[in-house]
C-alpha cells in the first residue's frame, strides 16, 4: 500500500484538528472493510488516516430521552446484539446485518456505510427510513443534518473538509411503529444488492398506516424516499389496491443502471416486489408492537 | 514516514512490533512477528484465509491496519491448539479430511473456533452462514461443515463417532 500516516485520536476536537490540518486528502477510519480496500487498491491516496474508534462515544449505543443515540464506528456485530434496537428496529438491524461476512460484521459500521457512499449501501435506506440525523462535526462547530442529505452521489458526501459523522440519533419508535429492510441478490449471502428496500410506518389502533417513509437502495446515484409510495400508503390498510399502488410507486422512483448483477427492467420490476414484501413484514410487525 | 510501537496481546503472550502505518495487522503478523498461519488469500475481505480473533471478534486481519492493533488482544491460528493438544475443530478437520491444498485452513479453524465459543450449539445452516466469509477451493464444504458441527459435539461433551474414512 502507498505510505500514508496515522493517527488515532481520543478527542473530537483533536480528530478534526487531524482531519483539517492536512494537506492532502485526509480519511476518517471506521472499520476501514471499505476504505482499506481502497486504500490497496489506489483508488483513494489520503496523506493520512484519522482512526475515530478511540474517541469516546464512537464505539456504542445509549439512550438520550426519545433518542437512540449510535456511535458512528459502532461494528454491525454490537448493533445486532443490541436488544433494545432489535425490538425498536428489526429493519435497521436488518440492514446492518446484511453487511458482508461475519468477519466485516466485526468491524463494519454504519457511518463508513454511509460514507462510503455507495448506491447499493444497506444499512442506509433502513436508517434514512426512520428520520435519523447524523451529527457532524468539524472546523466550524456542530450540525445536526437528515441522513438522507450526506450522500450526493455514488462515493460523494457533502462532509466538507475536517468533518466528520460522530453519531447517529434515531427517534424512538411510536408504540404501533415498525419498520423491515429487504435486499435482493443472485444469491443467498456475501453479494451488493441488486435493489434494496426499506419500509417504516405507524399504525392506528385499526391497523391503518398514518405515517409511512419507504426508501430504495441500488436503483439510483443515491437512496430514493419515495413520497409517491408513503402517500399509497398512508390513509390505507395493506389491501391489494394499496399493494398495487405501493408497486407501481417503486417503480416509477427507480433510476437504475444496467450492470452483471441485474438489467434496468429487471431492478425496476425487483424494486416494485421488494417494496411490497417489506410493507408487508412492517406492517405485522407494527401491528404486533402494538 | 516514521514507524509506529505498537504492544497488544498475541495468543497470551504481550507481544511488541513496530510497523509502517500502512502495513495490515496480517503484513504485520507474518512479516514483522513470523505468525505465518494467517494467510492472504484475496486481501480484500473475500476470503477468509487471513482470519484471526480481535477482543473477541473475527475480523479479517488483511483489512485492518496493524496500528490498530494497539492495545487489543488478537488470537490467530497458531495460538488455538493449547501447547500439543489440538483444539477439537483442529482435530475433527483432521478425522474428516477437511482440507486439501489447506490454504483456507487457518482461517476457518479460526472462524469455526469464534462461532463455538459464542454458539455450543449451532445448527448447521447457521454454521454455514457463520463461515459464509470463509472461501475454499478444494472441498466444496461440506466436510468443513461436518467437521465444526462434530467438533462442537466434543466440546459439549458428547462423542459422535470419527467419520469412516
Ligand atoms: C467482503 C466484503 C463484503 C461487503 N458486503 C457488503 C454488503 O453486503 N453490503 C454493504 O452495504 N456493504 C458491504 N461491504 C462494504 C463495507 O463493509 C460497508 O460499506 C461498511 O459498512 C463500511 O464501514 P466501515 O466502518 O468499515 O467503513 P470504513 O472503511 O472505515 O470507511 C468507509 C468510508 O467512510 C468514511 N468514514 C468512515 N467513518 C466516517 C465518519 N465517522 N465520518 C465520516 N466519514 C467516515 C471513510 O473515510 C471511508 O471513505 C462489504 C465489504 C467487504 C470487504
Ligand atoms: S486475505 Fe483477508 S479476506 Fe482474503
Ligand atoms: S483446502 Fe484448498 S482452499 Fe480450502
Amino acid at each position: 500500500m502507498p505510505r500514508v500516516s496515522y493517527t488515532a485520536p481520543t478527542s473530537i476536537d483533536d480528530a478534526v484538528k487531524a482531519l483539517a490540518a492536512s494537506a492532502g486528502v485526509a480519511k476518517a477510519l471506521s472499520g476501514g472493510t471499505d476504505l482499506l480496500v481502497q486504500l490497496k487498491s489506489g483508488r483513494v491516496r489520503p496523506e493520512v488516516i484519522v482512526d475515530t474508534k478511540r474517541i469516546p462515544g464512537l464505539i456504542g449505543i445509549r439512550e438520550e430521552g426519545d433518542k437512540f443515540v449510535i456511535g458512528a464506528a459502532t461494528p454491525g456485530i454490537m448493533i445486532s446484539a443490541d436488544e433494545r434496537l432489535t425490538r425498536a428496529y428489526p429493519g435497521i438491524v436488518e440492514g446492518v446485518d446484511l453487511i458482508g461476512s461475519t468477519q466485516i460484521q466485526g468491524r463494519c459500521s454504519i457511518a463508513g456505510n454511509l460514507c462510503n457512499a455507495s448506491p447499493a449501501a444497506d444499512s442506509v435506506p433502513p436508517v434514512i427510513a426512520a428520520r435519523a440525523t447524523a451529527v457532524v462535526v468539524g472546523p466550524n462547530g456542530r450540525r445536526e443534518v437528515p441522513v438522507e442529505n450526506i450522500v450526493t452521489g455514488p462515493g460523494q458526501t457533502s462532509l466538507q473538509k475536517g468533518e466528520f459523522v460522530v453519531e447517529f440519533r434515531i427517534p424512538k419508535p411510536l408504540p404501533r411503529q415498525s419498520d423491515a429492510y429487504l435486499r435482493f441478490i443472485p444469491r443467498t449471502e456475501m453479494d451488493i444488492a441488486v435493489v434494496g428496500c426499506a419500509v417504516n410506518v405507524v399504525l392506528d389502533a385499526g391497523g391503518t398506516c398514518t405515517e409511512a417513509r419507504v426508501v430504495l437502495g441500488a436503483v439510483a446515484p443515491t437512496q430514493v424516499i419515495v413520497e409517491e409510495a408513503a402517500q399509497a400508503l398512508i390513509g390505507h390498510k395493506l389491501d391489494d389496491d394499496t399493494l398495487k399502488r405501493l408497486d407501481s410507486a417503486a417503480r416509477a422512483a427507480c433510476r437504475p443502471i444496467s450492470d452483471k448483477r441485474g438489467t434496468i427492467e429487471y431492478r425496476i420490476k425487483v424494486a416494485g416486489v421488494l417494496a411490497r414484501r417489506a410493507a408487508a413484514i412492517a406492517f405485522d410487525r407494527a401491528a404486533s408492537r402494538a | 514516514m516514521s514507524k509506529h510501537h505498537v504492544s497488544s496481546v498475541i495468543n497470551g503472550e504481550p507481544v511488541e512490533f513496530l510497523c509502517e502505518p500502512q502495513q495490515t495487522l496480517l503484513d504485520c503478523l507474518r512479516d514483522e512477528l513470523h505468525l505465518t498461519g494467517s494467510k492472504e488469500g484475496c486481501g480484500s475481505g473475500d476470503c477468509g484465509a487471513c482470519t484471526v480473533i480481535v477482543d473477541g471478534n473475527i475480523v479479517c486481519s488483511c483489512l485492518m491496519l496493524g496500528v490498530e492493533a494497539e492495545g487489543r488482544t488478537v488470537l490467530t491460528v497458531e495460538g488455538v491448539a493449547e501447547g500439543e493438544k489440538l483444539h477439537p475443530v483442529q482435530q475433527k478437520f483432521l478425522e474428516h479430511a477437511a482440507l486439501q491444498c489447506g490454504f483456507c485452513t487457518p482461517g476457518f479453524i479460526v472462524a469455526a473456533k469464534a462461532l463455538l465459543d459464542e454458539n455450543k450449539n449451532p445448527t448447521e445452516e447457521e454454521t454455514r452462514y457463520w463461515l459464509a466469509g470463509n472461501l475454499c477451493r478444494c472441498t466444496g464444504y461440506d466436510k468443513i461443515v461436518r467437521a465444526v458441527l462434530d467438533a462442537a459435539a466434543v466440546m459439549r461433551g458428547e462423542n459422535p463417532p470419527s467419520p469412516a474414512t
